[in-house]
């Protein structure tokens, strides 16, 4: 009995080995340039489907192919902010200063993304609807993401003192997320000028398979290039705030 | 209960005494709506088109200008310390702090609503949707505007700032409290509007006054 305990501990302990920024440090250091190859790799492939192999849209022609892009940009903007208000409710409950930093790593990728989801559905909008822009609930609820996550980045850039700012960002992007299932159903909800979800997990999408791997591959590439970009933002992060502490004066890229 | 009266009561005596922050946010208010007319011109049809907007609007930014005042006095002088370590409910207090805002800045602008409206040509139905409109939804202003005040206490720059973090969580409020005032304009169901609006009326009770409370003690730990 003492022994099961003895094992499951010890895993436990492994497991929150690397949430102490000394050890978590390196371990990202490793992981970095995987990531960058996984980006590679899945963009150039999901680049050639998307270019080469999927068929023309019957009705939209060449310009649908910007969804390529679109799509997955504005996939990850949500996700990006569920994870990141994820790691700054671990860091609020469990008081752990990686959380909130790999928080604060992220920020500003998903506000790139939605930048990216808002533009590339303007160059789609143009040529599709004849406008850049219009009122649209999918549109509107998607600039308002942009706005939270500008307003997490400026509430911990004014704050000085590191464990008030990630708190205070922390409450900030909790209280936000009611926003994502809102731009998530918006489309639902509101019947306007924006078309319904072209992929759903309960029915057979309604276009072309090529079509969805190409987004697919697109998507898993952004993924992997978030997680490389937010590993590389987290270790600028440790470095910044570890400044004072012996680990960090002892690292070869800090000596010189 | 007991300790959420003495604060109500506790900031509407502050603000009595120091009358003329309360009206500044009145009045401007009031001139933010009465520029809209001289500024689009007097077209009766298309006045009473943008009336609901402009009027929310005006009722969003107002709100703002009074919201560093719920917790920034008492965090300067140190009563809002002595009051997380009173032994009465923190959240119970804050809540009494917002309740204070609301009666002090949004019920003001719910009893002028009506005569802005009629600026704007609203006819008496439409007059009294948006009166019923801003009394569901100012409460809400004050409520989600608390967690900003709480968060940006203290902070450089705080007014500006809690600009930014506020608006976006306002906008579902104007969305739905303008939208209702324009069907019943135009002879609309006005009925989801109001149900939406009550419903985000009823989570932020629920959720806000503990929220703003955890922002206060994370301002002054």
């Amino acid at each position: 009995m003492s022994n099961t305990h003895n094992l499951s501990s010890s895993r436990i302990m492994n497991w929150f080995r690397f949430s102490s920024p000394s050890t978590f440090y390196p371990l990202a250091g490793k992981m970095i340039p995987w990531f960058w190859a996984l980006t590679i790799i899945f963009g150039v492939a999901g680049l050639w489907v998307s270019f080469f192999v999927a068929p023309v849209d019957a009705v939209q022609g060449q310009g649908y192919r910007i969804i390529f892009v679109h799509v997955p940009v504005s996939w990850m903007s949500m996700f990006i902010y569920l994870v990141m208000a994820a790691w700054a409710g671990l860091g609020l409950i469990f008081n752990t200063r990686l959380s909130a930093m790999m928080a604060q790593a992220l920020a500003p990728i998903g506000a790139w993304m939605a930048f990216l989801s808002l533009w590339t559905g303007a160059f789609w909008g143009k040529p599709m609807w004849g406008a850049w822009w219009v009122w649209d609930a999918r549109l509107t609820s998607e600039l308002i993401l942009l706005f939270l996550y500008l307003g997490f980045i400026a509430l911990q850039a004014s704050i000085d003192n590191a464990r008030r700012a990630d708190k205070a960002g922390a409450i900030l992007a909790l209280v936000g997320v009611i926003n994502v299932p809102i731009i998530y159903f918006s489309v639902k909800w509101w019947n306007t000028l924006h078309q319904g979800a072209s992929v759903s997990l309960t029915k057979a999408p309604a276009m072309a398979q090529t079509m969805l791997w190409g987004m697919l591959l697109m998507a898993l590439s952004l993924w992997m290039y978030s997680i490389a970009v937010g590993l590389m933002r987290v270790r600028a992060i440790i470095l910044e705030r570890e400044a004072h502490t012996d680990w960090v004066k002892q690292l070869n890229e800090v000596k010189h | 209960m007991n300790a959420f009266l003495t604060i109500v009561k506790r900031d509407l005596l502050l603000v009595m005494r120091r009358k003329s922050e309360v009206l500044t946010a009145l009045f401007f208010f009031v001139i933010v709506t009465s520029l809209f007319p001289l500024g689009i011109g007097a077209d009766a049809a298309l006045l009473r088109k943008i009336a609901p907007g402009v009027i929310w609007v005006a009722a969003l930014l107002s709100t703002l200008l009074g919201l560093q005042r719920i917790f920034a006095a008492d965090y300067a002088d140190g009563t809002l310390e002595q009051l997380v370590l009173s032994p009465n409910s923190f959240t119970a207090l804050v809540f009494g702090k917002i309740v204070a805002h609301w009666l002090v800045c949004g019920l003001p602008l719910v009893l002028l609503a009506p005569v802005i409206g009629i600026q704007f040509d609203l006819d008496t139905s439409s007059l009294t949707v948006l009166m019923a409109a801003l009394l569901l939804g100012t409460p809400v202003l004050s409520l989600l505007g608390s967690i900003g005040a709480a968060l940006t206490l203290g902070v450089r720059g705080g007014s500006v700032l809690l600009s930014l973090l506020i608006l976006p969580l306002y906008i579902p409020v104007l969305i739905f409290g303008a939208g209702a005032v324009y069907a019943s304009s135009v002879g609309l169901d006005i009925r989801g509007h109001f149900s939406l609006l009550g419903a985000i009326f009823i989570l932020a009770l629920a959720f806000v006054p503990w929220v703003s409370a955890t922002a206060v003690k994370i301002a002054i730990e």
